[in-house]
């Protein structure tokens, strides 16, 4: 039953498994183990982000695709939660029409990219998503009539799922709306999770693996590679999508900041590097300790200043407002230290 | 017998170089060809051009009877244009039995592609272990091919094509840097494949012996041109062949 649920692609390391374990439990239990809004603020990051990363690598790791456009898809996901929930009122209806629309539009508009571009060399789809992800973004902060601009918007979204909505007490716990609206999202992430580990080992993701690994020889053996690279993309960018749509609902706001910078790009983009390309696995890792370090490094410094006031240099070098600094020293160190990822270097220090 | 494969004025050029310069030459069902000539006479750029790796400048070629110039290799192949290729070209970091498999599905699509697990489709396993059985390597099915030997890897080149059952089976010297212990165990394979009548087979090869062995037929190709064109022992002998060899008695060779 496990084995059919994560496709039979175990974790191969018994450190690993335990990571994914602590990770998966920490989040089903995130509302009972770490009580406080930020805490359950980051758990919904960290779910989202897993999905999200997850659905990066099977472009990026699987089929050696890169794109820059796939946060434009998570903010397809989110605009479509968002608009759908601001014109048709409050109800699981619209959030349900909107986020599926938009997975649909998300993955045509792929497919139009995909086609026009796919067909060339991989770079050159590269920078077709970098030119129309940056339009879109330039779009959206124009059409401000309609997205809100570079403010965005806030909507409302069914009762139930708000703080209002209060449930009793489980374990010393308030459950209210919003620790309902934790758990669909979480559970809506890891369901998505789940078909994207079973999508990498299928038989056609052992294509995408081979297109990965030789290009030539699969078109040789008589796969149409260009059509394979086309629906993964297309695949990828309604998985992004339906992200998009969660955080919007978890957010309860969008806007071009949350959904459409070029930073949330480059974050996914280290989440699937520092957990590891091409094994699905390393985007929950890559997610957590990627969302985590962003939250909690700067508390983290902030103590680490403080203990270490007498000594001048350091304590400055620890200077809270210097996080960025070391996020990027640990990314540094990780790409060294872990060329193929963390799930790469627990599974055979290769 | 029928042609299975025809080429007609096959020419390619590149820049001023012709490589290969029209070249016409049938391929009968049942019959296997072996192409000959010295080193750079075109003999894998032949190949690509009727394999679809690289386009034709010009004339046709038909599988079938039907013209295939304009399309893929990857079309080509699910029409039963099987190719293997000299140097070896495999999936390097997927086990042995995933390459094989790969060319199984490749001409067998499976169901549920998107949504069922790789290793839940057993008859594809089967089928696949049973090719890896002929060419002695199911006793590594489960290695990565990147830790395979090289004569292990040139074994699978030619599993690989066998899994694809084409209707032409493209060989481009599939022995070469093979132990003298593992060279049999392609050629017989070969042998056994000329059994099936329906079927052809080119053999690029440069071992005289295999050639004496396993040849219905030869061409000769030099510069780029089809200079002989014959029966083994007759094309031999020939003035031409021993003109493109520089001299050289093929049998020397």
């Amino acid at each position: 039953m496990l084995m059919r649920l994560i496709s039979g692609d175990r974790p191969r390391s018994r450190i690993l498994t335990l990571v994914l374990l602590a990770i998966f439990l920490g989040l089903l239990f995130a509302p009972f183990l770490f009580p406080g809004v930020r805490a359950l603020e980051t758990a919904a990051r960290i779910s989202i982000f897993i999905l999200l990363a997850a659905s990066y690598d099977l472009l990026l790791g699987y089929t050696g695709v890169v794109s820059f456009a796939h946060t434009m898809f998570f903010g397809m996901g989110a605009y479509g939660v968002g608009l759908a929930s601001q014109h048709m009122g409050r109800g699981f209806g619209p959030l349900i029409l909107g986020s599926l629309a938009a997975a649909v539009l998300a993955a045509a508009l792929a497919f139009i990219i995909a086609l026009f571009s796919l067909r060339v060399r991989a770079i050159f789809f590269a920078m077709i998503t970098l030119a129309v992800a940056s339009a879109v973004a330039v779009l959206v902060s124009q059409l401000s009539s309609i997205t809100g601009g570079e403010d965005g918007f806030t909507f409302q979204i069914p009762r139930a799922l708000g703080p209002a909505n209060r449930m009793g007490e489980v374990m010393g716990v308030n459950i209210t709306g919003k620790i309902l609206n934790y758990y669909v999202v979480f559970f809506i992430s890891l369901a998505l999770f789940f078909v994207l580990l079973r999508i990498v080992n299928s038989p056609f993701g052992t294509v995408l693996k081979a297109i990965r690994e030789n290009d030539f020889r699969a078109e040789a053996i008589g796969y149409r590679v260009v059509r394979y690279r086309t629906i993964a993309t297309c695949i990828s960018a309604a998985m992004a999508a339906l992200a998009g749509s969660l955080f919007a609902l978890w957010l309860r706001y969008v806007g071009p900041e949350t959904t459409l910078s070029f930073e949330i790009m480059l974050d996914l983009l280290l989440m699937v590097v520092i957990g590891g390309m091409g094994t699905i696995w390393g985007a929950a890792i890559g997610a957590t300790v990627m969302v985590l370090a962003q939250t909690y490094l700067q508390d983290l410094m902030g103590s680490a200043a403080d203990a270490t006031m007498a000594i001048p240099m350091l304590s400055r070098l620890l200077d809270p407002d210097r996080w960025l600094l070391w996020l990027g020293v640990l990314f540094i160190l990780s790409v060294y230290f872990f060329p193929s990822g963390i799930v790469g270097r627990l599974r055979g220090g290769r | 017998m029928t042609d299975l494969l025809q080429t007609q004025d096959l020419t390619v050029r590149f820049g001023g170089h012709v490589a290969v310069d029209a070249v016409t030459c049938a391929f009968r069902a049942g019959e296997l060809t072996a192409i000959v000539g010295p080193n750079g006479a075109g003999k894998t750029t032949y190949f690509n051009l009727i394999s679809g790796q690289i386009p034709a400048s010009s004339g046709t070629v038909r599988l079938m009877g039907e013209p295939i110039d304009r399309l893929s290799a990857s079309e080509r192949c699910r029409r039963g244009l099987g190719r293997a290729f000299q140097l070896t070209s495999l999936f390097p970091g997927l086990s042995v039995l995933e390459n094989v498999r790969l060319a199984i599905q490749a001409h067998r699509p499976v169901r549920g592609s998107l949504f069922s697990m790789a290793t839940s489709h057993e008859a594809l396993t089967t089928e696949a272990t049973s090719v890896l059985e002929r060419v002695r390597l199911d006793n590594v099915r489960d290695q990565p091919v990147s830790e395979l030997s090289h004569g292990n890897q040139r074994k699978l080149e030619v599993a690989m094509l066998i899994a694809l059952d084409p209707k032409v089976y493209m060989f481009d010297e599939p022995t070469a840097g093979m132990s003298a212990d593992e060279a049999p165990v392609v050629l017989d394979l070969i042998a056994e494949l000329k059994a099936d009548t329906d079927r052809t087979i080119l053999l690029v090869e440069h071992k005289m012996d295999v050639i004496r062995t396993l040849a219905d037929r030869i061409i000769v190709l030099h510069n780029g041109e089809l200079v002989a064109d014959g029966d083994p022992a007759e094309v031999m002998a020939s003035d031409v062949v021993q003109e493109a060899y520089m001299g050289k008695g093929l049998s020397d060779v």
